[in-house]
């Protein structure tokens, strides 16, 4: 078979994979789409701005690729990355877990921020990191997300936002819970500044995040097939004692009850971006 | 139940907060104000009885006021949904304070809820975008708003309706981000483990002060608010009438400016 073949190539790589995301198998070099099970090298796959080439499912992103993807070549400056996680409960655990995820991720917290330039339009972007406690929103997530709106009502910029959250942040509590508060009331400013808020749901995006800011674009957009609700789908089929049909949940599913406007192909992200920006240019 | 005042867990707290007899929203709301008149439904969908509005006289000023409505015995708490309001519930809330808005009349709102509900529906007819909707909303409602955890606040089911500018609990309520029960069960990856969650996840009235979320506590009597429900609700008119005065003062400027800098703080 296939999968022994790849695992022989790589044999040393493979103990690492264990820890690697639970939904897309990576196997050394070699990804295999849970999808359509093909095996898919994986600088192809990365090429290919990583949708798999055969059957188009859209794989989740690194914040760092999905900035290389949206922002104009050397444009990206990072806001408020000196902004790092808290630890308000003192949570048994919380800040060694941080810091060793630190290390294995190579990333700071679950959203980068910054200011930067889609096809030559100035825009603010934030981009959330769903390797990171499952992009789950702490201090530090509402913090940045926050700055950079505050930011873009300062400049007088678009603010877009790629959402992907496992939702608020367990470890720490309440204060997590506070910052849908924060983020929302900052939202509000913007809007009464009369700025663009583009939201962009990413696969998957629940919880804490779904019931606040990226609920709350003027625009809002989806990849295709992700997962968006507020409540996730294991707790629902708890609560209903029900399975969910196939598809509940999914982007094109809230398309179709009227809760995004529309769904777009990574491929077609960044012009749709600009797009949208230079419709919304004050003469 | 027999639990003593002086040694009371934050588990004890999630047990006062939950039980049945319990005063509700709609006991607080009959109590304390002199007139209520029930308004009902979002103009869109439904009206859900998990939450209550209206308007209400107090001390000779008009309030809107809106609760999370359980119910205390079996039959009622199926028609309330045992306080987990769906999307059509934080939307009739919604309408409720933008006409409080209009109207210049102050809200009181009164948390208690174990969460928004996770059904099907809920999610077809947007709970997220519900609860995010009525966040923002309120952050900028220009009008004063007094949010009181009566029993249980929990998760962003609580928060739709307690975003304002004063956040005040009851002694035995708790607010947290979710259930301990829930909370156990992804952190602890064990649902049992609920009393120790309910300690950590600093829920209680008293760790919500020295946190800096809430900015004041209404004493109960021991045993929980049902034993001495006149001595709760007289302090709690108390607070509401001296904070009302207080807020009204403020230019609408200055209110919301404060309610900014409240949650941008946290």
């Amino acid at each position: 078979m296939i999968i022994d073949k790849v695992k022989k190539i790589n044999e040393q790589e493979t103990k690492r994979v264990k820890n690697e995301k639970a939904s897309d198998m990576m196997i050394g070099k070699w990804v295999k789409c849970d999808k359509c099970k093909e095996i898919i090298y994986k600088d192809d796959l990365h090429q290919n701005l990583s949708v798999c080439p055969n059957c188009g499912k859209h794989f989740r992103l690194s914040a760092r690729r999905r900035i290389k993807q949206i922002a104009d070549e050397g444009t990206f400056k990072e806001i408020g990355g000196d902004i790092l996680t808290q630890d308000p409960l003192k949570f048994n655990g919380y800040m060694k877990k941080v810091e060793t995820l630190k290390e294995k991720t190579k990333i700071e917290e679950a959203v980068k921020c910054g200011i930067c330039e889609i096809e030559g339009e100035k825009a603010i972007l934030a981009v959330m990191d769903g390797n990171f406690l499952m992009g789950s929103m702490g201090s530090a997530v509402g913090e940045r997300i926050t700055l950079s709106i505050e930011t873009a009502i300062n400049k007088k910029l678009p603010l877009i936002i790629f959402c992907v959250s496992g939702g608020a942040r367990m470890q720490e509590g309440i204060v997590s819970l506070m910052q849908m508060a924060k983020t929302s009331s900052a939202l509000a400013r913007l809007d009464e500044a009369g700025l663009l808020y583009i939201s962009v749901f990413t696969d998957p995006t629940t919880g804490g995040v779904t019931a606040s800011f990226a609920s709350l674009g003027d625009i809002i957009l989806a990849e295709p097939n992700a997962l968006i609700g507020f409540a996730g789908p294991r707790v629902i089929e708890q609560t209903i004692k029900q399975k969910l049909p196939e598809g509940f949940q999914s982007s094109e599913f809230l398309l179709e009850h009227g809760f995004i406007d529309k769904i777009v192909e990574r491929k077609y992200m960044k012009s749709v971006l600009a797009e949208l920006i230079r419709l919304h240019k004050s003469k | 139940m027999s639990i003593t005042k002086t040694k009371l867990s934050a588990w004890d707290k999630v047990q006062l907060a939950r039980q049945l007899e319990r005063p509700k929203a709609l006991d607080y709301i009959n109590e304390i104000f002199d007139e209520f008149i029930e308004l009902h439904g979002d103009r869109n969908f439904a009206d859900d009885k998990a939450i209550v509005g209206g308007i209400a006289k107090l001390d000779k000023m008009v309030f809107t006021v809106i609760g999370e409505q359980k119910g205390k015995k079996a039959k009622e708490n199926m028609e309330r949904n045992f306080g987990m309001p769906n999307p059509e519930g934080y939307r009739k809330a919604l309408r409720l304070m933008k006409q409080a808005e209009k109207f210049k009349r102050p809200i009181i709102t009164f948390i208690d809820t174990p969460g928004a509900y996770p059904g099907m529906g809920a999610e077809e007819r947007g709970q997220g975008e519900a609860i995010a909707r009525n966040i923002l909303e309120m952050s900028r409602i220009k009008v004063p708003i007094i949010c009181i955890v009566i029993g249980e606040g929990s998760s962003g089911g609580a928060l739709a309706i307690a975003v304002g500018d004063k956040i005040v609990m009851l002694e035995n309520a708790i607010y947290s981000i979710l259930s301990p029960e829930g909370f156990a069960s992804i952190l602890y990856k064990d649902s049992s483990k609920a009393k120790e969650a309910a300690e950590d996840m600093k829920a209680t009235a008293k760790d919500l002060k020295d946190l800096g979320i809430i900015d004041d506590i209404i004493k109960e009597p021991e045993g929980g608010a049902q034993n001495d429900f006149e001595m709760v609700t007289k302090s709690m008119k108390k607070y509401i009438v001296k904070n009302i005065k207080k807020l009204q003062e403020l230019s609408v400027d200055e209110l919301l400016q404060n309610r900014y800098e409240k949650f941008r703080n946290m």
